[in-house]
Formats: structure tokens, C-alpha cells, sequence
């Protein structure tokens, strides 16, 4: 704890106060986000992680077909068989604000052209039925992968912004709040030092004009 | 305003090929110099997601660090047909500590 390097003087002491309310309700608003958001943090990466365990679980069931696909068909075959997708997806990202943290709220467009119904981008000719599986356990993987993405941004912003948070709660709480208050109760001292002083010097002139008359 | 972005996935061709059939714009690369380039050029290039393989993300750290703090684009991990390399959990579980102090799941 250090005292401030100030004058001690009534007006520094009435600015410090001033400094010192303001401070600690800072200090009171900081604690009330850092809750917040922690709460809301917590509710968000439960759901992070559940997520990201499915999605990393059935991506591999599907990684794993398309595996086996490319081992029947030739490569050349393959990339032309996804070469023209007829699925296309476009994502609209809007910020929203969670405790001053702007974190994106994305609403996935997914458009189907042609026919609908099918979702392979090429005819049954020339491909197998494994690449047939691997796509479509990847359709449907997407919408939870598309959420993942959604929740992990949003979390990773949010603990940044709580990490900052605490940073300034604590500074505050453990640093400038202590260091005012320590500096105001100096100049009060200070100042009724000074002032039993000139008490004093008053008390013991009137002494010597007494005397003298 | 409604601003419409495209989704990316980049990684070794042979993870990425089934995410072309579904209208995600795949970037194959291979080593880390190309996977660096094409994540920081699909950054600007008004991509709003981009996957990206945990083998590759592995060789950029600083790159994905980057994108960290901007709200857009989102780069998400996710592990390609070697298997997961957990790089995906340990961030959620970094995020965790960072924000909590100790990890608590």
C-alpha cells in the first residue's frame, strides 16, 4: 500500500474523496459484469464442450468412410464427383452484445439447387456407396459443426473479456481503492495536525499579549 | 444490414474433400508457409468461418492466435482423418482457466 504523492491540502482531500466514491462504484458495477458474464461463460462452455465432443466423435465416423471411399474409387474420380457442390452456404453474422462482449450471432443460410431430396452432388455411375455414407454423415454433422463454431467464438471472446474484467475488479479492489483511502486518512491527518498547531500558536500568542498588557 | 459470409474449411486435401460436396469452399494446403497465406488472404476476403485442421492449426499457432480476439472471422479447430490431436479441447479448456482460474469441467 503506498500513499499517493499529493499535497495535503483540503482541496486535494475533497478531489481524492470525490475519486474515491467513484471508484468504488466502478469497482461495485465490474464485480456485478465479472458475475454476469462468468455465469453466462459457464452456461455457454458446458455446451461448448458437449458440442465439440460430438462433432469431434462423428466427424471421425465420417473422416473414416470417406477413408474407405477413397481407397475403392480412384482420386481423379472422387474430386469430380464433389468438384460441383449443389449445396452452398452462406452464413449472416449479426453481433450481439453480452456484457459489452460482441459476440456473433450467426444464422446459417444453407440453399439446395436442383432437385431437392438428393443431397449428392454427382450420379451413382461411377461412385460407391461409401462416399455416399461419408457425405451424408457429414450432413449430417453440419448443423452441429455450424453451432460449434457459433459457441466457441462466443466463448472464446467472453473469457477474454472476463479475464480483462478481473484484472480491473482487482486492480481496483486491491490497488487504487486501498491507495485512496490510505492517502485520505494521511491528508485528514495532515490537516488536524496542522490545524492543533495553529491552535496552539494562537493560544500561546494570546498568552504574550496578555502578559505584555 | 445483413452482411453475407462464406464458410471455409482448410486443411490436407484428403480431410477436406467431403466439406466441397456440401458447399463449404475447401482450401487444400500443405505445408505451413501456404497455410498461413491462404488463412490470412480468406480472412479478409469475407469468410465468417473457417475450419481449420488441427494438423495445420498446429503448424500456425500464432496465425489462429491472431484471430483470437476479433469477432469475425471465427476460426474453429476440428480434427482431420488422423484423428484428433485434442488442440480443439485444449482451448476450451485454456478459455476455462482464463476465465475461471482453474478449470472446473
Amino acid at each position: 500500500m503506498a500513499k499517493l504523492n499529493v499535497k495535503p491540502t483540503r482541496m486535494e482531500l475533497t478531489t481524492l474523496r470525490r475519486r474515491l466514491v467513484t471508484a468504488k462504484r466502478g469497482h461495485k458495477l465490474l464485480k456485478d459484469k465479472q458475475d454476469e458474464l462468468m455465469r453466462r461463460f459457464i452456461e455457454m462452455i458446458r455446451k461448448n464442450k458437449s458440442l465439440r465432443e460430438d462433432v469431434e466423435k462423428e466427424l471421425h465416423g465420417s473422416f473414416q468412410e470417406f477413408l474407405l471411399a477413397s481407397a475403392v474409387m480412384s482420386p481423379e474420380i472422387l474430386e469430380q464427383a464433389v468438384a460441383y457442390p449443389k449445396e452452398s452456404i452462406s452464413v449472416d453474422i449479426k453481433k450481439k452484445n453480452i456484457m459489452s462482449v460482441n459476440v456473433p450471432a450467426m444464422n446459417f443460410i444453407r440453399k439446395l439447387e436442383g432437385d431437392e431430396g438428393s443431397i449428392y452432388p454427382y450420379g451413382f455411375a461411377q461412385t460407391s456407396s461409401e462416399l455416399d455414407d461419408a457425405i451424408s454423415k457429414l450432413y449430417d454433422i453440419l448443423p452441429k459443426l455450424l453451432s460449434l463454431a457459433e459457441i466457441e467464438k462466443a466463448t472464446q471472446l467472453m473469457a477474454d473479456e472476463i479475464e480483462k474484467t478481473r484484472r480491473r475488479v482487482n486492480a481496483l479492489e486491491y490497488r487504487t481503492i486501498p491507495d485512496l483511502e490510505e492517502t485520505i486518512r494521511y491528508i485528514r491527518m495532515k490537516l488536524d495536525e496542522s490545524e492543533r498547531s495553529s491552535i496552539t500558536r494562537l493560544m500561546k500568542v494570546k498568552d504574550i499579549i496578555h502578559k505584555e498588557a | 444490414m445483413i452482411y453475407m459470409y462464406k464458410v471455409a474449411v482448410v486443411g490436407d486435401k484428403d480431410s477436406i474433400l467431403g466439406f466441397k460436396a456440401l458447399g463449404i469452399d475447401a482450401f487444400p494446403v500443405i505445408d505451413k508457409d501456404e497455410a498461413r497465406r491462404i488463412v490470412d488472404t480468406i480472412a479478409r476476403d469475407n469468410y465468417g468461418i473457417i475450419f481449420i485442421t488441427e494438423q495445420m492449426a498446429s503448424l500456425i499457432p500464432e496465425t489462429i492466435e491472431r484471430y483470437n480476439i476479433e469477432t469475425i472471422p471465427a476460426v474453429i479447430l476440428i480434427p482431420s482423418n488422423q484423428g484428433t490431436l485434442n488442440i480443439g479441447m485444449d482451448r476450451i479448456n485454456k478459455n476455462v482457466e482464463k476465465a475461471v482460474g482453474t478449470n472446473i469441467l
